[in-house]
């Protein structure tokens, strides 16, 4: 066992698309939550595969395209600040901005450096003691705990010039929103398989309950995900709204225990402004007020001050809630490629964009033809 | 960004709470991750590695059983 080809078994795939095809007496639109999801959905072809019986909608699920300018403009303008490094994950650095990238700092001496993980940037100000390192936090619940651990680390080796500069997201509350719009086409969801395992998915039942939609929590590998769209579809011709676990080797009920509580010690819950959608209540979270001394909004007094976005070609906001697919922007392929993005999803690996602009030529649905 | 890779835990390196870390192989790379979010893993399990740290260790049981499902499915109907 790999835990990883088993679910990419072609006959497996093509005899799931089978069974949703024969399934389904109309069209339905689910929503697969996560950007990971986007793109093993489009590298496989599942989505062409099932044109005919299932619209899948892409949402908003990427952290790096949700995560709004102004913690961008923040995150610059610390790196231009005397003895300052900004380290933060290398998806990051070439986000526009209101006033270009983090990258296009760089290049005019503003200093920050890629981490794989936010443990390496408290290694950074443990290496660097002359400098303030701050990391530029970014990510769902899934990466959350990992911020909390780099934060008590931090602390208990009592490292003083390090802080974050916090723009997680939580993923519950922007489902919620686009459920509640009143332009919602969206009939069941796909929940985002890594996010449960950290948090779970009891808190789903609330969602479906309230908005009388399946959710299942699904995977990323090709089977994995067609199980879920199975569930999903087959709940909808029965005319039922269940919360269903497709992805048990990963997601238990209460999620990862030990993740939760580290979390429960560093962040509260806030109103968090997602890119390209609007401010989300509960949408985010922030430090805790005994935490204040690495907060980096708190210790460099920052403000969202520069929240209003530059308009440009670019509709990342209608691709993020789903309202129209990355090939209809006049701007996909040739103002915006990944050389040269005018918007977050064309340049994160889990952007919709960069899934439409890369895997338009796959094989999956080739070979099933 | 919430990509998760699954991978064997082949050796501990540090046992200390918050700061754990074990040496992970994925598809034969060697690779160390930070282990205190899965503290209770044990040499031969699979993990699941995001950013750098294990977020959870995969249900054995729960994967073969999702496997067996799989086939059944398949099974039920033949070949397609």
């Amino acid at each position: 066992m790999k835990y990883l080809t088993e679910y990419r078994d072609p006959q497996h795939a093509h005899h799931l698309v089978d069974r949703i095809r024969e399934l389904s007496t109309q069209r339905w639109t689910i929503m697969e939550v996560c950007g990971g999801q986007t793109h093993a959905l489009l590298r496989s072809g599942i989505d062409e595969a099932l044109s005919e019986c299932v619209e899948l909608i892409h949402g908003p699920g990427c952290p790096v395209c949700v995560t709004p300018a102004s913690a961008i403009q923040n995150a610059i303008h610390l790196s231009m600040r005397p003895h300052t490094l900004v380290a933060t994950f290398g998806d990051m650095l070439r986000v526009p901005g209101n006033h270009g990238s983090l990258l296009d700092a760089q290049a005019e001496k503003g200093n920050m450096k890629a981490v794989y993980s936010p443990m390496d940037a408290v290694q950074l100000a443990r290496n660097n003691p002359e400098q303030e390192v701050v990391f530029l936090a970014v990510g769902f619940e899934t990466t959350a705990p990992a911020t909390a651990i780099a934060i008590l680390q931090a602390a208990q080796l009592e490292v003083k010039n390090f802080s974050v500069l916090c723009s997680h997201v939580c993923v519950l509350p922007a489902m919620k929103l686009l459920a509640s719009s009143k332009q919602n086409r969206v009939q069941g969801f796909l929940a985002a398989g890594h996010v449960c395992t950290l948090t779970g998915f009891e808190e789903y039942a609330g969602f479906v309950e309230q908005f009388q939609m399946p959710v299942a929590v699904t995977g990323f590998e090709p089977t994995d995900l067609l199980v879920g769209i199975l569930e999903v579809v087959t709940q909808l011709e029965q005319q039922q709204a269940n919360l269903i676990n497709c992805y048990p080797r990963a997601v238990k009920r209460n999620g990862n225990h030990s993740a939760r509580q580290i979390c429960e010690q560093i962040f509260d819950v806030t109103n968090r402004q997602w890119r390209g959608m609007q401010v989300i209540p509960n949408g985010g979270l922030c430090l805790k007020p005994e935490w204040a001394s690495c907060d980096a909004e708190i210790k460099f007094s920052l403000s969202d001050d520069d929240q209003q976005e530059i308009q440009t070609d670019c509709r990342s906001g209608e691709i993020l809630t789903g309202t129209i697919k990355p090939s209809e922007c006049s701007a996909f392929g040739n103002q915006c490629t990944p050389q040269t993005p005018l918007g977050a999803p064309m340049v994160s690996s889990e952007g919709a964009c960069a899934a439409y602009y890369r895997y338009r030529n796959n094989t999956f649905t080739k070979d099933y033809s | 960004m919430c990509l998760g890779v699954p991978g064997k835990v082949v050796g501990w390196i540090d046992r200390t709470p918050l700061f754990s870390k074990a040496e992970i192989e994925f598809e034969g790379v060697r690779k160390v991750c930070h282990m205190a979010c899965v503290e209770d893993a044990e040499i031969g399990d699979y993990v699941i590695v995001h950013a750098g740290m294990a977020i959870c260790r995969i249900d054995t049981q729960a994967a073969i059983q999702q496997l067996d499902t799989l086939q059944q499915l398949f099974n039920s109907t033949g070949e397609t």
